[in-house]
């Protein structure tokens, strides 16, 4: 049915199949899924185990904090989502500082973490610490669910960073325009997928308790 | 006219790289599955190399050649270096990336340059598991598999390894994802779904398991890595971890991971066996079917690796029981293969030879992964060598044939040469009796209780394991004298025609070797892929 | 031959903005929700409630709602395998 085909010439790609380039970033995305998926799992298990535990824990936690980065990310896919509608309109540089804010609150976002992670840290509380191991067990697998998950999350959002950089350049060189949007738009399918894991996060973390 | 640079077909060199260079920066598939298949192969045999020492040291009770320590290590490397080096890319990366585009008509795979980053990825992550050898520390000595306890206390350079295997399974998901989308997208005008292959059928299911199992080995090996480094505590029991949620984690990938290895296996098979029977296939759809069915129930029955393990009666059953079911369309498949034979005209090239060896190691095996199944007998042969007979006979005696099958059938098509048939015939017999020899006592000294995974045994399983031992010479010698005939053949063979073997797929519709972009004018399609002239 | 095919739709503006809010609305109910204590109930409300955050980013702001049907099909795969796992694996820690 779809009989397209790309030439191999890698020097100019004059023709890209566009349906093809995001069909590719949806299914890395399929195996992102996947991979958070096996973090979640495992705190599937471990809060059915310790259901009492993760509820008095989960308090510890700042949830103004957590709600405030929420809100961060959520907008900071809203300017992603700013910036495809701008470039397919046509307007590059429009599109490019709407990238640039995203990287901003992006920023905040790893600020805001920085600190909620160096205050747990300041009480001693990190994986493998003795105050840590000195609490019960639900505690420990909760703030070790929490810090991987947070730093699984955390080391995407900082990638994604480097990504929309790149974008950024790409598009003030007229590499990305609105005639060959594609890798600003599988971007954008990557950030918001980092969204998405927020998401969930934000709940199964800091609203339990 | 028939040039010399012509007959060399995509061996000429293009591009701005001159070569070496224009080898491994390139991004034709056809350079890239044979850069894949050199280093596969030599991996391989790496991998032999370790499986002969462990033969050795198991020739006589007590201590061989090695003490239990290197002889930990030399299973623990075995495993990693075959399944993750060897048997899991093998046929995908290798003739998957040749063949695929042509089989379907296309020019390329739909993301090139994705394609040799998997394949850096490969080399990348093989480097590092060789680099694990000499580490401090040592190399690994918790079986392929990591378990912990043991992979967290030991203090062997199990995180370097983990990690290997991290980056070799991004190599797995690139490809994968490259495949689908190939697929999807770039088939030849008129190629319907049902018109295509079983190959690109076997190595799409296969992509999809790639795509979507991978990814939970990554994170549990990721895990381990923290768990070693930073003691988590989500596999241990002290901390409120539990062991079975790294098996669980481990054996989610790992058992989709054998049908990633041996789909394209079948899909090579189902190629084969229509051409030397001089017939279509039986039952295409039939084998359309139990493909993705395989690839779908598959992914759902890990947790027999784990009866023994005290996990609930509750599992126990149902795992058992759809692990029965995903016996069923192999099961399709056999009976489809010796159809297709039936009242064909049976041509008895070494590709033929090969996949009826396959047909008849992989239904030993499978059979006898039904008595593993099933919960009662799974209790008294769990971590015996039963278990270790059953795996190789399906994945060496199935997916490793499988691979000779498709080496021997492809080679004049790869190479533009041809290799002795007579030579070929007699590896293929050597290597087949070599199988037996070494495998089946196994069986029975799993049977008897011999546990795997010891350097030493009691006396009474002397004999079997000598019986075994000289099987893995016989073996090798099979493998060896192979070898050094497809190297003669490459060498010094007479050169190839489009269509040896008179096939019906595309791919012998072009010159041996292919050219660059493989078709001149990209065909229309307009019937199915083993129809025959005269039928 | 072939062209760069152009996206059939964009999302405006203003299509964004309202996404946006709505998903600032879900926030601000949920974290309602978390101060009441419903037990089992609210935590479940703020499983779906994500849900439905996340669906709302998948759909407009992933354009999943624009795409074809195999994409949401694909999707629903990847969505069905790790609900499935995560299902078989109870199937064992919960009834030890």
């Amino acid at each position: 049915m779809n009989a397209t085909n790309t030439t191999t010439d890698t020097a100019h790609e004059t023709h890209v199949d566009y349906i093809g380039s995001k069909m590719g970033m949806w299914l890395f995305l399929f195996t992102e899924i996947l991979f958070f998926g096996g973090l979640f799992l495992l705190y599937a298990v471990y809060r059915s185990s310790f259901s009492q535990e993760f509820y008095t824990t989960s308090a510890q936690l700042d949830m103004t904090i957590g709600a405030i980065n929420t809100i961060v990310l959520i907008t900071s896919s809203l300017t992603m989502a700013f910036s495809i509608t701008a470039i397919k309109n046509g307007a590059a540089r429009l599109s490019a500082l709407y990238q640039l804010l995203t990287i901003i609150f992006a920023l905040v976002f790893l600020i805001i973490k920085y600190y909620e992670w160096s205050a747990k840290i300041g009480h001693g509380i990190y994986p493998g610490s003795d105050a840590l191991l000195s609490q019960g067990q639900g505690t420990i697998i909760f703030y070790s669910l929490y810090f991987v998950m947070t730093g699984i999350h955390g080391i995407h959002v900082l990638a994604g960073i480097v990504i929309i950089a790149v974008m950024i350049n790409m598009t003030t060189k007229n590499k990305i325009s609105e005639k060959d949007f594609v890798r600003l738009e599988n971007t954008g399918l990557y950030w918001h997928f980092v969204d998405v894991v927020w998401v969930y996060l934000f709940p199964l973390l800091y609203l339990i308790g | 006219m028939i040039t010399r640079e012509s007959r060399r077909g995509f061996y000429s060199a293009s591009g701005k790289y001159r070569g070496i260079f224009s080898w491994i920066f390139s991004t034709d598939h056809k350079r890239i599955g044979i850069l894949y298949l050199i280093s596969i192969l030599a991996f391989f045999l790496i991998g032999v190399t370790f499986g002969v020492l462990m033969r050795l040291e198991l020739i006589a009770p007590g201590s061989t050649i090695v003490e239990a320590q290197t002889y930990n290590s030399f299973f623990t490397l075995h495993g990693i270096i075959m399944i993750f080096f060897f048997i899991i890319p093998g046929i995908p990366a290798s003739f998957g990336n040749f063949f695929l585009p042509i089989l379907i008509g296309a020019r390329d795979v739909a993301f090139p340059r994705l394609n040799l980053l998997s394949w850096w990825f490969y080399i990348i992550a093989a480097t590092l598991a060789l680099a694990t050898l000499i580490m401090p520390g040592g190399p690994p000595d918790a079986g392929w598999t990591f378990y912990p306890p043991y992979s967290i206390k030991t203090t062997t350079s199990v995180s370097l390894a983990a990690f290997a295997a991290f980056i070799v399974g991004f190599s797995s998901i690139l490809t994968g994802l490259n495949f689908i989308t190939t697929i999807h997208r770039l088939r030849a005008p008129g190629m319907k779904w049902l018109r295509m292959p079983l190959f690109p059928w076997a190595l799409y299911a296969t992509s999809w398991v790639q795509v979507l199992a991978t990814p939970v080995l990554a994170i549990t090996v990721l895990l381990l890595i923290l768990e070693r480094s930073f003691g988590v505590g989500f596999f241990d029991p002290q901390k409120g971890g539990d062991p079975l949620m790294f098996q669980h984690l481990f054996w989610i990938y790992s058992h989709p991971a054998v049908y990633i290895m041996i789909l394209p296996a079948m899909g090579i098979i189902s190629e084969v066996i229509p051409v030397f029977s001089r017939k279509s296939v039986f039952g295409y759809k039939a084998i359309v079917f139990s493909t993705v069915a395989i690839g779908v129930v598959g992914y759902l029955v890990w947790g027999h690796h784990m009866f023994t393990t005290g996990m609930s009666e509750e599992a126990q059953l149902i795992f058992s029981l759809i692990t029965f079911i995903v016996a069923v369309p192999s099961g399709i498949k056999v009976f489809n293969w010796v159809s297709t034979m039936y009242r064909g005209s049976i041509v008895m090239a070494p590709p033929m030879l090969f996949s009826l060896a396959f047909v008849f190691l992989f239904s030993i095996g499978g059979l006898t992964g039904l008595a593993n199944a099933s919960v009662a007998t799974n209790v008294h042969i769990h971590d015996t060598f039963f278990i270790v007979a059953h795996f190789h006979y399906v994945m060496f005696g199935g997916t490793g044939f499988a691979f000779f099958a498709g080496l021997h059938y492809w080679f004049p098509k790869m190479f533009g040469k041809t290799y002795s048939q007579r030579v070929a015939h007699l590896s293929c017999i050597v290597m087949f009796l070599g199988f037996h020899i070494l495998y089946f006592p196994m069986f029975i000294l799993g049977w008897q209780g011999m546990p795997r995974r010891f350097y030493d045994y009691i006396p009474a399983f002397h004999t079997g394991n000598l019986i075994s031992t000289i099987g893995s010479w016989v073996l090798v010698t099979g493998l060896l004298i192979m070898v050094i005939n497809l190297l003669r053949g490459l060498f010094k063979g007479e050169a190839a025609v489009s269509n040896p073997w008179d096939g019906t797929t595309l791919e012998w519709q072009i010159p041996s070797p292919p050219p660059k972009e493989n078709f001149e004018t990209i065909p229309t399609v307009t019937h199915g892929p083993y129809t025959r002239s005269q039928e | 031959m072939e062209h760069t095919e152009r996206a059939a739709h964009t999302v405006s503006y203003k299509a964004n903005i309202l996404v946006w809010l709505t998903l600032l609305v879900l926030t601000g109910l949920t974290v309602i929700i978390a101060g009441i204590d419903l037990g089992g109930f609210g935590i479940l409300m703020n499983i779906l409630i994500a849900s439905l955050k996340a669906g709302l980013i998948v759909y407009i702001f992933m354009h999943m709602k624009y795409e074809s049907l195999l994409f949401k099909l694909m999707l629903l795969m990847a969505i069905a395998t790790l609900t499935v796992i995560i299902m078989l694996t109870f199937l064992d820690t919960l009834y030890r």
